[in-house]
Order: C-alpha cells, then sequence, then structure tokens
C-alpha cells in the first residue's frame, strides 16, 4: 500500500498510531509529483522544500502533544495541493496566466489560513484555465493537464490540476473553485468528490476572482468523508468577505452512516436528452435506481428555464470578469493586458460589451431577469423534492484539442453544471461508474445550505458502490 | 442690428466631501493619509491586490446618510453600490466603488440667502432684495476615494509615483441640481454646506487638504430677441451652450473665479461658432489658479462610458425606518436653528448670532460661557451681549480661556467701572430732559436718536458702564 493512496481519514489514523509520519506521507506524495509531473502538468509551482519544512513540523508537534492534537489540528501533516487561483502567502500565485507569472503575494486566502491552522502541508499550487475561464484546463498559460485515466483526454476545469494530482496521488485532497463547473467537472472526469457548496459558505477572500456573483469555494477529495470533513474546516462567515453567510455550520461528518429512507429525489427531463452520451445517460439512472433501493422514492421533475442558463451565464459572468481583470493594467503587475490569453481575452470584450451604455438593458438587465427565474425553478422544485440528481457531464473526458476551436460547444460541456451556480445552490459530484475506462459523474444537488443532506446522500450511495476506489493505472 | 441678448448662467454642483472615520471605507487601514509617508496606510484590498475583497464601514454609512437628511433628502430603504469602471493609474482596481442606480438618499434641497440685484431705474439706487432660495439636491451618495498621482523627477528621470494611502477613503458626493444663477449663489451655497459638514462632525472639509472638492457644471441660456423689446412682434430665441464641467476645485475663491471665466468664455464663444448643447458634447476643464483660466482636460470623443454595474461583492443595503429615526436623531442643532434661537433666548443681533454660530465650537463656548455666568455669579451686568462682544472681538482666546475663567476676567474688567442701577438711571433721566428732540425722534422711528442718546449718557458718568448696558436701559426706558 504506497501512502499517497490513503484517504485524509485513513493517514489520520495512521498518523495517530504513529504508522508512519508527516514526513513519511509528504515524501511519498511529493516522489509521486516527481514520477507524474512530466506526463501530467498538474503543478504551476511545487513547493517541496516547503512542504518538507511543514511536515517535520507536523510530526513535532504530533510527538509533543500527542494524538489528542487532532482534536485542534484536524488535518495535521495532511499534504494538499492548492489552485492557483488561492493567495498564498509567500507562494507564487499565478491563477494560470502569464500576467501574474512572478507574483508572490503578501498575504494568505482565508481558506488557505484555516486549512493551515488545521495543519495541512502545502505541497504545491496546481494548474488551472488561466483565471478559472475553462472547462478543459487547456486555456492554461502553463500547458494543458492530462487526464490521469487517459493521458489523451483533458482532465476536466478550471480546477485541472487540482484534479489530475489528487487522482494521481500527488496530495490526499486538492482545492478549487467552481463558478460554473470547475470543481464538479474535474471531479467528474478524474473520479473523485467534488464540492460546490452554496454561494457564500466558503470565504472567498483571498482568492482570485473570476465573477464575483458566482464563485464558490470548493475541494476535491477521494471520498464523501473526507469531502465533508474539509468542508467542516472552510466554511463560515469571515468578517473579510461581505457576502459570506452566516448560517451556522454544521458538523457534517457526523451525520455520514443516517439512513436516506423516505428522502424524495428530483430526476429533471431536461438534464436527460438526446445528444449526451448513452453511456452516462445510463451510469446515472443506475446510480439514481441504487439510491431508490436505499430507500428514496423518486420523482420525475421539471426544471424548464435551465434551457436559458447557459445564455445568461455567458452575459452575467463575462461582465464581472471584464471588471474584475481591469486591475491588471500592465501597471502594478508588469505585464501588459496583450498577455492575457484568448479565453481571458474574449470574455474581457464579450463582458466590456455587454455592460456598455445602450447595450446594459438588452443583456446585463434581461439576463440577471433570467437569473432570477432559473433560480425560482429549483425553488419551486425543491417544494417537492429534498435533492435533484443530474449527470456532471453530457460527455465522458473528451480528447485534447477537440473542442478547443469552437468556444461554444466548450461552453456547452457545462451545460448541467451552470444552472446550479447561477441559483447559488450546492452540488455534490460523486462517481458513479465507467465507460470505456473512464469515469462518469453524477450531482447531487440540494436547496441553499443543504450540503449536510447532500454529504448524506452521497454517503450512503459511497457505501453500496465502489466507483470511488477504482484508480487510474499510471 | 436690433438684437438684445440676455445671458444666465445655469450651474450645477458636485461637491466630495472625505469623511473623518478611523479607517477606511472598505478595510481596516487608518484613514488619515494627510502628510503621512507615502504607500504606509494600505492593505491589500485598499491597494487592489488579486483576491482581496471590500467590507463596507457602517459609520461612513450612517454618515452620508446623516449628510442626505440635513439636506432634506429621502432615504433609499433598499440602497446598493456599483463598479464604476475606468482605468486610471491610481485607481487599483479598475473600478471605483460608488452609487449608481440606488444613492444612500436623494432629491433633498439646501436653503440659501440670495441677494438679487435689481436695477430698475425708477428705483435709481442699488437695492438689494434678500430673498431665500431652495437648492434642490439630487443625491447624497457614498462612494471611495482614489489613490494620488505626484509627478516628479527622480535621479534625473521624469516619472509618475502614486500614493495609496488616500484609495478607499470615504468619499460622500453631494449634488445639486443645476439651480444656480449667480456666482455668489454657490459661492453661499458652498459655504453653508460646509458650515453643516463640520457642525455635524464628520468631515473636517478642509479644501487645502482635500477633504471638500468641488466641481461646479456651468453652461449658459443666451436669450436673443430682436426687433423692438416688449413689442408683442418681437421674436426670442433661446440657445443654450454646451456644458462644462470643471474638475477638482479647491477654494470657493477659484469656483468663483472659474465660473466667471466660464462665463465669460461661453458667452464670446457662443457669440463666435453658435455652437449649442447636444447630448455627448459636453465637455471637462480643470482650473489654472495662477492665469486664472479654465484648460480644455476632456473633449467629448473621449467621453468615459462607466459601465456601471451592482457591485457583486457587497450585499445591497436595507434600512428601516427606525434605523432612518435613530440616524435623525442623532443630529445635533444646525446653524439656522442655533442663529435664530441665539437671537431669540440671548437678544443678540443677527449679525452677532451669525459669527458665533459660524463654527461649532465658537457657538458651544458661547454657550457654556453665558451659562456659566448664570450659575456662579449674580452680576447681572455681564448681559450675554457683553460675552458675545468679547468672543465677538477676540478679546479672549478660546482655546486657552475655559468659560468659567472668560466670566471672571469680564467682572473684573466690568466692575471697578460699573455703576449702581440708580445712578446710571438718574444720568439717563438727564440726558432725556436735555435732549428732548432725539427722545421724540427715537419714539417716531428714528432708530439713529438711540445710539445718539447712549452716547451722551456715556459722556456723562464718563464711561462708568458698559455701552450695551446703556443701550438696554435706555431703550427700556424710553419704551415706558
Amino acid at each position: 500500500m504506497n501512502l499517497f493512496s490513503l484517504t485524509i481519514q485513513e493517514a489520520v489514523k495512521g498518523l495517530k498510531e504513529k504508522q508512519f509520519s508527516s514526513v513519511d506521507l509528504v515524501t511519498s506524495c511529493l516522489e509521486r509529483i516527481n514520477q507524474e509531473e512530466k506526463k501530467l502538468n498538474a503543478f504551476i509551482t511545487v513547493a517541496e522544500e516547503g512542504a518538507l519544512k511543514q511536515a517535520k513540523n507536523c510530526d513535532i508537534q504530533l510527538a509533543s502533544s500527542g494524538p489528542q492534537i487532532f482534536e485542534q489540528k484536524p488535518l495535521l501533516g495532511i499534504p494538499a495541493a492548492i489552485k492557483d487561483l488561492y493567495n498564498t502567502k509567500g507562494l507564487r500565485t499565478t491563477a494560470g496566466s502569464k500576467i501574474i507569472n512572478s507574483y508572490v503575494p503578501p498575504y494568505d486566502a482565508t481558506v488557505v489560513t484555516k486549512l493551515k491552522t488545521a495543519g495541512v502541508v502545502i505541497v504545491g499550487k496546481t494548474n488551472q484555465d488561466a483565471w478559472g475561464h475553462g472547462s478543459s484546463g487547456e486555456n492554461s498559460d502553463h500547458g494543458v493537464t492530462r487526464n490521469p485515466y487517459d493521458f489523451t483526454r483533458v482532465p476536466g476545469g478550471s480546477s485541472s490540476g487540482s484534479a489530475a494530482s489528487l487522482a494521481s496521488g500527488g496530495c490526499l485532497f486538492s482545492t478549487g473553485t467552481d463558478t460554473g463547473s470547475s470543481v464538479r467537472l474535474p471531479a467528474a472526469y478524474c473520479n473523485l468528490v467534488g464540492i460546490k457548496p452554496t454561494y457564500g459558505r466558503v470565504s472567498r477572500y483571498g482568492i482570485i476572482a473570476m465573477a464575483s456573483s458566482f464563485d464558490t469555494i470548493g475541494h476535491l477529495t477521494k471520498n464523501v468523508y473526507d469531502n465533508a470533513k474539509i468542508l467542516e474546516i472552510t466554511a463560515g462567515k469571515d468578517d473579510l468577505d461581505a457576502t459570506s453567510a452566516t448560517e451556522k455550520v454544521p458538523k457534517y461528518t457526523q451525520v455520514l452512516g443516517q439512513s436516506i429512507k423516505g428522502l424524495s429525489v428530483g430526476v429533471p427531463k431536461e438534464y436527460f436528452v438526446e445528444g449526451m452520451d448513452n453511456k452516462v445517460k445510463e451510469s446515472v439512472l443506475e446510480a439514481v435506481k441504487t439510491i431508490e433501493k436505499l430507500g428514496a422514492k423518486v420523482k420525475q421533475i421539471s426544471l424548464p428555464s435551465s434551457a436559458f442558463a447557459m445564455s445568461c451565464y455567458y452575459i452575467l459572468v463575462p461582465s464581472e470578469i471584464s471588471s474584475n481583470l481591469s486591475r491588471f493594467d500592465g501597471i502594478r503587475f508588469g505585464q501588459e493586458r496583450e498577455t492575457f490569453g484568448d479565453e481571458a481575452k474574449r470574455r474581457i470584450i464579450l463582458g466590456t460589451y455587454t455592460l456598455s451604455a445602450g447595450y446594459f438593458d438588452a443583456y446585463y438587465l434581461r439576463a440577471a431577469k433570467v437569473r432570477s427565474l432559473v433560480k425560482k425553478d429549483f425553488d419551486q422544485a425543491f417544494k417537492n423534492v429534498d435533492v435533484i440528481i443530474v449527470p456532471s457531464s453530457p460527455s465522458l473526458p473528451f480528447k485534447i484539442g477537440e473542442k478547443s476551436d469552437d468556444p461554444v460547444q466548450m461552453y456547452l460541456s457545462d451545460i448541467f453544471l451552470c444552472p446550479i451556480n447561477i441559483a447559488g445552490i450546492p452540488s455534490l459530484n460523486v462517481p458513479c461508474g465507467f465507460a470505456g475506462g473512464l469515469p462518469v459523474g453524477m450531482q447531487i444537488v440540494g436547496p441553499q445550505f443543504s450540503e449536510e443532506l447532500l454529504f448524506k446522500v452521497g454517503y450512503a450511495y459511497e457505501q453500496v458502490t465502489d466507483w470511488n476506489k477504482r484508480t487510474p493505472k499510471i | 442690428m436690433n438684437e438684445n441678448l440676455k445671458i444666465e448662467p445655469i450651474i450645477g454642483l458636485e461637491v466630495h466631501v472625505g469623511l473623518k472615520t478611523n479607517s477606511k471605507m472598505f478595510c481596516g487601514c487608518d484613514a488619515f493619509y494627510f502628510g503621512q509617508e507615502p504607500n504606509t496606510h494600505c492593505c491589500p484590498v485598499c491597494l487592489g491586490l488579486p483576491g482581496a475583497l471590500p467590507v463596507p464601514n457602517k459609520k461612513a454609512i450612517d454618515w452620508c446618510i446623516l449628510i442626505g437628511l440635513v439636506l432634506n433628502c429621502q432615504v433609499n430603504k433598499e440602497s446598493y453600490f456599483e463598479r464604476k469602471n475606468y482605468f486610471y493609474p491610481d485607481l487599483a482596481k479598475g473600478y471605483q466603488i460608488s452609487q449608481y442606480n440606488k444613492p444612500l438618499t436623494y432629491g433633498g434641497w439646501l436653503e440659501i440667502k440670495s441677494e438679487i440685484r435689481s436695477t430698475k431705474s425708477e428705483t435709481n439706487s442699488k437695492s438689494q432684495i434678500t430673498n431665500i432660495k431652495k437648492i434642490r439636491i439630487n443625491r447624497v451618495h457614498m462612494e471611495e476615494d482614489t489613490g494620488k498621482l505626484t509627478h516628479a523627477e527622480v535621479n534625473g528621470e521624469k516619472v509618475s509615483l502614486v500614493d495609496f494611502n488616500r484609495s478607499g477613503v470615504p468619499l460622500v458626493e453631494i449634488v445639486s441640481e443645476p439651480d444656480f444663477n449667480d456666482t455668489e449663489e454657490v459661492v453661499t451655497y458652498l459655504k453653508k454646506l460646509h458650515q453643516i459638514i463640520r457642525y455635524l462632525g464628520v468631515s473636517d472639509a478642509d479644501m487645502e487638504k482635500g477633504t471638500m472638492r468641488l466641481e461646479p457644471t456651468i453652461n449658459l441660456k443666451i436669450s436673443t430677441s430682436s426687433g423692438k423689446t416688449g413689442l408683442r412682434g418681437a421674436s426670442t430665441k433661446v440657445f443654450y451652450t454646451p456644458l462644462v464641467e470643471i474638475k477638482n476645485i479647491n477654494s470657493f475663491r477659484f469656483v468663483k473665479q472659474a465660473l466667471e471665466y466660464e462665463i465669460k468664455r461661453q458667452a464670446e464663444e457662443f457669440a463666435k461658432t453658435k455652437t449649442v448643447k447636444t447630448t455627448g458634447n459636453k465637455t471637462t476643464v480643470g482650473f489654472n489658479e495662477e492665469k486664472r483660466i479654465t484648460v480644455l482636460q476632456r473633449s467629448k470623443e473621449e467621453a468615459n462610458d462607466y459601465r456601471y454595474f451592482p457591485e457583486p461583492d457587497i450585499p445591497p443595503m436595507e434600512f428601516s425606518q427606525s434605523q432612518i429615526s435613530n440616524l435623525k436623531s442623532q443630529i445635533c442643532e444646525l446653524p439656522d436653528t442655533k442663529i435664530a434661537r441665539f437671537i431669540k433666548d440671548y437678544g443678540l443681533t443677527e449679525y452677532d448670532a451669525n459669527i458665533l454660530c459660524d463654527s461649532k465650537d465658537v457657538a458651544e463656548y458661547y454657550e457654556k460661557t453665558v451659562n456659566s455666568k448664570q450659575t456662579t455669579d449674580n452680576s447681572k451686568q455681564i448681559t450675554p451681549k457683553i460675552i458675545a462682544n468679547w468672543i465677538i472681538n477676540k478679546k479672549a482666546d478660546i482655546s486657552k480661556v475655559s468659560p468659567e475663567e472668560l466670566v471672571k476676567t469680564i467682572q473684573n474688567k466690568t466692575r471697578t467701572v460699573s455703576l449702581p442701577d440708580e445712578e446710571l438711571e438718574k444720568a439717563i433721566k438727564k440726558v432725556f430732559e436735555a435732549n428732548p428732540k432725539a427722545v421724540s425722534d427715537y419714539k417716531s422711528g428714528k432708530e439713529n436718536a438711540l445710539m445718539f442718546l447712549v452716547g451722551q449718557v456715556m459722556r456723562e458718568i464718563k464711561g462708568q458702564a458698559e455701552a450695551d448696558i446703556i443701550k438696554m436701559r435706555v431703550q427700556k426706558l424710553l419704551n415706558i
């Protein structure tokens, strides 16, 4: 058994029982990174030296305080990979873009502070579509990341490196951001559990903004338990983020294992359509049956406004992007604006247009109205069902280069994911099958602040299946 | 040529006021920037570093509403911030957080005294009629200040330096409607606004330090009538010259000079080109203080489209009626009310009350002195008027002398020369007997006669009483 294959839960147990040290654990991941990085290109920056130093420090703390230190530092000595949109003090942060290629932040994002306080060891900063703009990882200024299950295919984006590195054993969990798909799609394409929390559930402070009113801060793990554990740490009100929610953070791991008997599951017809990959459709419907067998009641529902979600998304999101990226004006961060990649330029131009005088009402304002319709659809649906289950992607992981010449085809990869961001509600990607050696993921979607329920359902499903235990043969 | 020209300026004002909160608008940095070492009051938020987020300063929002309330504005119960997008090296984020669609407050007014100079020939005098004029306030909204650029030479190289200490300092923008038709009105309004803001204690409104900045917008209404004036057949045409916004002026005097220059310039320009106002031909000018001329900064071709949209980093704000009432209850007595009360309660002239109330500190000092006289001393001679005179004539340095000390000082000065009441009365009656004409003049309404009589009494008693006391007694005896 390789240490890098452990879940967080297993690793914490091993550390407590002195089966191995944090240095052993971190070294195992770093070796794995060194071994696979040339093929995968999952990292922009590997923090080998810093990680080993941190790990040694964790071992000293564990030796001096004993296993009870895990009560204060529940992730002591656990190696994690951090998406490059997260500001890490003293550690280069590029957002996947050449614009800030040499930027070393003077401060930590709130989530990074929380993870550090919990004892996490940062092994590096992961590759991503620049600024989060993309669904495949191909829009990185640092080169494409490859899918560990098939090097000719994309790992999903924008948190491409976070998914590839975790699936290949470069860390025990990784962080991501999800504005339209960016945690769930790579989780689905790399056979991982990925959470897109409720908007405002996790602080955005210190995480480079893509579209501020859509950005959510999530993470990827090997199983549901680990995922719930991390959210217990990262969620909560932050005085530095005015949009962070004051709702109490439940102890998510405590509900895991509870029965889901009587749970009402909605299956919307708009998310199982002609043109999507049949194997994906079958896998997800099979998973729904499994959940039904666990005692849940399945209902056919309709989310008619989801049809307009993509149009709405690609007006509002670029509008905010065009404003958020204007601080990179070439004056203080070294690089001129022509250094922006094609996708960033495309979105800046699109967003500048939709906000311009004379067009604002027809585009931005109208899209804002559609946004509330999409939201209403979900509100309505959750009056009748507890959760909704939909596929994470209409297709299996696609070939590198397959969609990169056609932005609209690329955007459509997110068709089942974007509506959730528009509604601001939480969604959990759970592995639910394989087709031709490639993973399939489904989303369990719930109303605002229902993460606890999503974990409960995901965990129940995971106990009777073993998709998440499969690992790539590399 | 039989053409009559009537030129009337139309002026509106934007006033920016920097609030004196401890911390900045959207972060915890010290908001005091004047004279500080550059870039020492900064953090990721006000430097616009990637990932940083704004959190609004509640006190600044309250103070902005307070300013709106004293200017008779409505409070938007639902208000929100918006982003004003433009590039400039002093603008850290590439946008300024401001307000557009839903300002904190809107639709108020400020009353000013406007002197309309009448030049009608039949009166044959330059009579002035003082009117109360309502200047409508379009809005009072909240925004953040930018950094500051300095153009300097470092090691023989011309460079521009940015100081972000001012970046993110809370700024209140007070926008009037174009209700001014006279540069004197503008100055009156500005003085009154300045006084009110200082009374509220929310800003020093110090123009030299840039905590009050003025931006008038002006154009001219030009009416030409050809043919015989006054006849029905005469045709009148009205033209409006293009709008000109004058940026960032830092003194009332310069505002007046800049506006007067513009009135002249626009009239001449119109005579030459006949160009009238259209949508989009507004220009922006600066004021050159040395040459006393305005200088073109931006013409219509370079007009900005600020692409306003709701600031997604800050949730919308809601204000309940009780919050608004609570803020209203915090409003102190304002200059107009105080002046009226001083006149009524202390028998002061409007002139004296105005001077005392010019600054809230002086007014409060004055009242304390009057009150401490009542509680500590039985000397009736020290009237509120005497105290007023002492303060107005700056016989005492009020920053050093306490109100109690001032009362004592006045007592000491007046005690030695004071006459018993009966003696004074005797002297007054004697003067009345000697000057029956003055007495009857006064009674028939000639106010001047009073001061003559006071002077006579003063001479009679060889200056052993204050003129004000004599005046009061004389008036009293005359009115019996």
